[in-house]
């Protein structure tokens, strides 16, 4: 089943024109610099503000204000109900939704136990850490078993060590979740781990969409190559070797097992034209597959195992006279690997 | 802290004085071995309860009708809200005698809504103990109404929108939301309200009357007894002076330690 979305809102000088499709069961990030019309295009979306149509399984709710819509909301700063506990605020959905008191904490208890909050039922918002509240949360967004959740940055309120659980928690509750999502996020990071597909968005338009992958190897503005700077893959990690799906292994400095997400910057990339020896680097021959000239760097495209992106300077691109079918050897220090458990 | 200068300092002491030395005169003044006897008179206890009891039902008028108003004045979408709240603040500054005047003129037996009160229900409103409650309600709503207002105002809506994406209509919102989020100014408010009911006199007076037992409520016992009995006048007035600070010890979270 597909949801289908015409957002069409226009606000002073500024027009968002967005269509948007998310299919049962995937993940769609909406990513995008501030003021790019993201938070604009999820309040259409909720009916918080008007210019959202969509149609979703034979009917359609344009004009249907947030209460009559589907829909579950992950606030960016969470808008927990400070005067309720944790399990009154994840009851409040399905109890706004006619569901008898009994059930509806029935159905609470069951949802912060999903989220490993059991024990907090009767906690107050206020002392819960924003792990938790976030969790808390997501509980509650998922309380009236909604046809789409929509999240709005839900991990930027996070410090970076607490971000880095949450991210994959939240990967995994939104894998098991059989609806439609949408995520809104200024984070690249976020939208690669989270999301089946990306859809970026600029100025009130879409200016590119695909797979994280697709994205990342073939920017086609300026700010998209900036903003998803990163080389990403999946893979399996068995202590300080990972075992990439697509092909290829890397050595990083941080041991781990099970699978994994691998994130390494462009810039991390260095070329030469022949093996390097003597460094514990990782090293594999590459074919140049493209050549993208950017402001300050040039950004390469390499075919190899694994293919990789690489942002190096002009004078290299010289140097090693580099184009098309060129074969070099690539290197990349295991310390400038990130790894990130997959869920 | 730095040494404030003669010129500020000696206006701001003599200040001081002005406010706390006729409260103090009250209190030295007061027929302290009396003071049983006073206050468990008839008199005395007549005018209590009927304060305590109109001031009360004015309170409840109040906040039904203040409160729903308060909400329309902060989230509601019509135009001239400016001008509605403007026109809702004058019983604020307004003189308390003047809208007792208003009320006689609209409510009284030959006003404007008076006459068909009488007419149709036989109901007469002035001099009588409903009178009072009207009255005192005249002047005190706009004290809960700025209260309740101004803690809307300072609420987050986007609590009210994540309420909206979960089912919640409007009025469900407003009441598991909306409404224990401005408690604390709802509570504020409640308490001025009533303690500015409870100490009416010129409404009431001029609408009312002063009928001992029906109307006479403690400021108008008071004003009474000063011209017969000056001893009931200050023990009446140690009663709501002692009420007043009770009033402001309830309220000191918000009012002595300042904005929090």
């Amino acid at each position: 089943m597909t949801l289908h979305a015409e957002l069409r809102v226009t606000r002073g000088t500024f027009t968002l024109e967005l269509d948007l499709t998310i299919e049962a069961g995937e993940v769609v990030a909406l990513l995008g610099p501030n003021g790019a019309g993201k938070t604009t295009a999820l309040r259409a979306l909720a009916g918080l503000d008007a210019g959202g149509r969509v149609r979703h399984n034979g009917s359609t709710w344009d004009g249907l204000p947030a209460e009559r819509r589907p829909i579950g909301v992950v606030f960016q700063d969470y808008l927990l109900f400070a005067h309720m506990t944790a399990l009154d605020n994840v009851a409040f959905g399905p109890r706004a939704r006619g569901v008898r008191k009994a059930d509806a904490n029935v159905v609470a208890a069951q949802r912060l136990e999903q989220v490993g909050l059991a024990g907090f039922a009767k906690a107050k918002p206020r002392t819960l850490s924003g792990g938790q509240a976030q969790r808390v949360a997501l509980a509650r967004a998922l309380a009236t078993d909604p046809e789409l959740l929509l999240l709005d940055e839900p991990l930027a309120a996070l410090d970076a060590s607490t971000r880095l659980r949450v991210r994959s928690e939240l990967a995994r509750h939104l894998r098991d979740y059989p609806g439609h999502t949408l995520l809104v996020t200024h984070d690249p990071l976020d939208a690669m781990v989270l999301a089946d597909r990306l859809v970026i968005l600029e100025h009130g338009r879409v200016v590119q969409q695909g797979t994280p992958k697709d994205v990342v190897r073939q920017p086609r503005t300026d700010y998209v190559a900036n903003l998803v700077g990163l080389n990403f893959y999946r893979g399996l990690a068995d202590d300080t070797t990972i075992r990439l799906d697509d092909g290829g292994t890397l050595t990083v400095a941080e041991p781990a097992t099970g699978p994994v997400h691998v994130v390494f910057p462009p810039t991390a990339v260095s070329l030469f034209p022949d093996k390097p020896s003597g460094s514990p680097r990782n090293t594999w021959p590459a074919t140049v597959a493209g050549i993208e000239q950017h402001a300050h760097t040039t950004r390469v495209e390499l075919d190899g195992s694994p293919a990789v992106v690489a942002d190096i300077t002009t004078a290299t691109v010289a140097d090693l006279r580099l184009q098309p079918g060129t074969t070099l050897w690539v290197s990349l220090k295991a310390t400038e690997i990130h790894t990130y458990p997959a869920g | 802290m730095t040494k404030p200068p003669a010129v500020l300092l000696l206006p701001a002491l003599a200040g001081v004085a002005f406010l706390l030395v006729p409260l103090a005169g009250l209190l030295v003044r007061a027929p302290w071995a009396d003071l049983p006897r006073q206050l468990l008179s008839a008199e005395v206890g007549e005018a209590l309860r009927l304060s305590l009891i109109t001031a009360s039902l004015a309170t409840i008028v109040c906040l039904l009708l203040g409160v729903p108003l308060a909400w329309l004045l902060a989230r509601g979408d019509l135009p001239g809200r400016g001008i509605l709240r403007a026109l809702i603040t004058v019983p604020l500054v307004l003189p308390p005698v003047v809208g007792g005047v208003a009320l006689l003129l609209v409510l009284g037996r030959r006003g404007l809504v008076g006459q068909y009160l009488d007419e149709w229900f036989g109901v007469t409103l002035p001099f009588t103990t409903t009178g009072v409650v009207l009255a005192e309600a005249f002047v005190a709503m706009p004290f809960l109404v700025i209260s309740v207002e101004g803690a809307l105002r300072a609420a987050d809506p986007r609590f009210e929108e994540a309420a909206a994406t979960l089912g919640a209509s409007r009025w469900l919102t407003f009441r598991r939301v909306t409404l224990p989020s401005v408690m604390p100014g709802v509570v504020a408010g409640t308490v001025l309200c009533w303690a500015r009911a409870l100490g009416e006199f010129g409404a009431t007076i001029t609408f009312a009357g002063n009928f001992p037992g029906r109307t006479t409520t403690m400021p108008l016992a008071v004003y009474l007894a000063l011209e017969t009995d000056p001893d009931a006048a200050i023990v009446l007035s140690i009663v709501l002076l002692l009420v007043s600070i009770a009033v402001l010890a309830g309220l000191r979270d918000r009012w002595i330690s300042g904005p929090t």
